[in-house]
C-alpha cells in the first residue's frame, strides 16, 4: 500500500445528456493522485469539484457517463468494479461527508441508532458492542454528552452537533479516504472551526487520506496541504498550502481578490472577468 | 432620491416566540444615509430583529420610529401601507425568495399594483437597468436566471417602490465569491446614487465591514457590542465573542485545534 498512492485518478470525464442527446461534460479530464494527505477541491458553483467527488465514490446518477483512464482505490481498479464491490467499498474504504446534515441524515431514525446501523452493516458485532462503540465514536467527536445525543433525532440538534454526528458516523467503519463535501458550509464560523480542527485530529490520528470539496479558497488553504483549483470542469492550477500569494492563474487570483478583507477595504471590490481561453 | 435620507431609531425592542424570548432590550439609532450591520450566528435574533424592522413579526415590548435629520414631516407609524413603501427587503436566499411561476415582469409588478403606482411599464424596466440586467431579462422565469441575476431581481424588486431603507438579510451568502463581490459593488453604487439607508445582517465580518461603516454583534437576541468598521480593522474589539468571530474570519489554524474557539 505504502508504495502505490492511496488514489490514483486520470482523466476523469464526468458527462450528462441534455435534452436532445448531446453530452455536456460536468468534469473534463481531471487527474490527480492523492496520499494520506489532505487535499483541497476547490471552485465555484458548476465547476465539477462535487462531480470529482461523486465520481470517486461512485454515487454519479445512473443516466451520467464516467470515464477515466485510470482510477484506482489501492490496488482496486474502480472502473472496473460491479455495482456490488463498488457497494462494499463505499463506507469501508471511502467514505464522504455531505454538506448539510439536515438532509443528508435520515430524518426518522435516532442519531445513535442510524452509527449504530452503520456499524453494523460493515462489521458483524453485537449490538452490545456496536451501542458501545457509538458512543465512543460520539466522544470521538467531542460530543460530551453521547448518553443524550444517541437518543436525539437529526431536527433535535443544531447544525455543528449533527455535522459532528454525520462525521462520527462516516469514521466508524475506519475508512482509508474520506470525501467531505463541503462539510461546513451550512455552519456557523466559530462552528465551522471546531467541526475542522475535529476532523483534522481524526483525519492526522488515523492516518486517512482526505478530499475537501469546498467553495471557500481562503478556508481551504488554510486547512489543506494541497489544494486543486477548478474552473469549468478542470483543474486550472495546482497550489501548495500556504502557496495562495503565488497563485499564478488569473482565475485563482480573481478568486482571492474579489473576497472583501477585514481591514484593507477596497471599493470597488475587483470582479472577475471571466475569459475564454480559460475554458480550453 | 432625497438628499434627506430617513433613519430608524429602536426603543427596547423586544420580539418573543410564545415564551422563548428571540430579541430583547435593543437599542439603536441607524442615522438617514447610513449602512448599519449586524452580526452573529445561526439563533442569536439578527434575522428576527430585521423581520420587526419590516414588520413580518410583531414586537412583543419596545418601539420603534423613523426621522429625519431634517425637516420634520409626518413619517408613516410601523404597518401601514406608506411605511412598507418606505422600508424594503431583500432575503438571503434568492432561490426561494422568488415565486418559480411567475416572470421577473410579474415579480416586479406586483408591489407597483400592491401599492397603486402610475407608470409600471417604464418603472420595471428602469429597475432592472438600474441592476445592471437590461430589459432582455424582462420575461424570464427565475430558474432561467443564475443566482446573481436572481438576487439582482430581488434587489430590483425592493428598490421599485423607491424605499429610504433597505434591510438586506445575508444579500450575498448564497452566493459564489466572484458574484457576491458584483453584488456588494451593486449594494455600494446603489447607495451612494440614492442616499439609502441599509441595515445589513451577515454573519461574515468581512462581508459586513466592506458595506457598513458601525455594526452591532448580538448573541443570544441581545447586543453583546457595538463597533464601527475602523475598531474592526484595528482589532479594538472587546467582547471575547467578537475576538472569536474575528479570528474565525481567518480561516483554519492547526494550533488553536485543542482548545477549539
Amino acid at each position: 500500500m505504502s508504495s502505490a498512492p492511496l488514489l490514483d485518478v486520470q482523466d476523469l470525464q464526468v458527462s450528462f445528456a441534455d435534452r436532445h442527446g448531446d453530452w455536456i461534460d460536468a468534469v473534463k479530464s481531471v487527474s490527480f493522485t492523492l496520499g494520506r494527505e489532505r487535499l483541497g477541491i476547490v471552485g465555484e458553483s458548476g465547476s465539477g469539484k462535487s462531480q470529482t467527488g461523486r465520481a470517486i465514490m461512485g454515487l454519479t446518477p445512473p443516466e451520467a457517463r464516467v470515464r477515466a483512464s485510470r482510477m484506482r482505490l489501492g490496488e482496486t481498479d474502480l472502473l472496473t468494479c460491479s455495482p456490488q464491490q463498488r457497494r462494499e467499498l463505499r463506507g469501508k474504504r471511502m467514505t464522504m461527508v455531505l454538506q448539510d446534515p439536515k438532509f443528508s441524515l435520515n430524518p426518522v431514525m435516532t442519531i445513535g441508532e442510524q452509527i449504530v446501523e452503520t456499524l453494523q452493516a460493515h462489521r458483524p458485532m453485537s449490538r452490545a458492542q456496536a451501542l458501545e462503540e457509538t458512543l465512543s465514536a460520539l466522544v470521538a467527536v467531542q460530543i460530551d454528552n453521547p448518553q443524550r445525543v444517541f437518543g436525539l433525532y437529526p431536527h433535535e440538534v443544531s447544525g455543528g452537533m449533527g455535522q459532528r454526528a454525520m462525521i462520527a458516523m462516516m469514521l466508524c467503519p475506519e475508512p482509508d479516504l474520506l470525501i467531505a463535501d463541503e462539510p461546513t458550509s451550512a455552519l456557523d464560523v466559530t462552528v465551522q472551526l471546531q467541526v475542522l480542527s475535529i476532523l483534522d485530529k481524526l483525519v492526522s490520528q488515523r492516518g486517512m487520506g482526505l478530499i475537501f470539496v469546498s467553495h471557500d479558497l481562503r478556508l481551504v488553504s488554510s486547512f489543506c496541504d494541497r489544494i486543486l483549483v477548478m474552473y469549468a470542469g478542470r483543474v486550472v492550477e495546482e497550489l501548495k498550502a500556504g502557496g495562495l500569494s503565488q497563485a499564478q492563474h488569473p482565475y485563482t487570483r480573481g478568486l482571492l481578490h474579489c473576497l472583501p478583507k477585514l481591514g484593507q477595504p477596497v471599493r470597488p471590490l475587483p470582479t472577475l472577468s471571466r475569459q475564454a481561453e480559460w475554458l480550453l | 432620491m432625497s438628499a434627506s435620507g430617513v433613519g430608524i431609531r429602536l426603543q427596547h425592542l423586544r420580539v418573543n416566540f410564545g415564551s422563548f424570548v428571540a430579541v430583547d432590550g435593543i437599542v439603536l439609532q441607524v442615522e438617514p444615509g447610513e449602512s448599519f450591520g449586524i452580526v452573529g450566528e445561526s439563533g442569536s435574533g439578527k434575522s428576527t430583529l430585521l423581520r420587526a424592522l419590516c414588520g413580518l413579526v410583531p414586537m412583543a415590548r419596545g418601539g420603534m420610529t423613523l426621522f429625519q435629520a431634517q425637516g420634520q414631516a409626518a413619517l408613516p407609524a410601523l404597518g401601514s401601507p406608506a411605511y412598507r413603501r418606505m422600508v424594503q427587503i431583500v432575503f438571503q436566499d434568492p432561490y426561494g425568495s422568488l415565486h418559480p411561476r411567475q416572470t421577473v415582469d410579474r415579480i416586479l409588478s406586483e408591489p407597483l399594483i400592491i401599492h397603486n403606482v402610475e407608470g409600471q411599464q417604464a418603472r420595471i424596466v428602469r429597475a432592472l437597468d438600474e441592476v445592471g440586467l437590461g430589459a432582455s431579462f424582462r420575461f424570464r422565469y427565475p430558474h432561467q436566471l443564475s443566482g446573481g441575476q436572481r438576487q439582482r431581481v430581488a434587489i430590483a424588486r425592493a428598490l421599485i417602490l423607491e424605499p429610504q431603507i433597505l434591510l438586506l438579510d445575508e444579500p450575498t451568502s448564497a452566493l459564489d465569491a466572484s458574484v457576491q463581490a458584483e453584488v456588494l459593488n451593486l449594494l455600494d453604487d446603489l447607495r451612494q446614487r440614492r442616499g439609502l439607508t441599509y441595515v445589513m445582517v451577515s454573519h461574515d465580518l468581512a462581508v459586513v465591514t466592506h458595506l457598513c461603516s458601525r455594526l452591532m454583534v448580538m448573541q443570544g437576541g441581545r447586543c453583546v457590542e457595538m463597533a464601527a468598521a475602523d475598531d474592526l480593522a484595528a482589532r479594538r474589539v472587546h467582547e471575547p465573542y467578537t475576538q472569536a468571530l474575528m479570528a474565525a474570519s481567518e480561516g483554519f489554524r492547526r494550533e488553536q485545534t485543542e482548545n477549539g474557539v
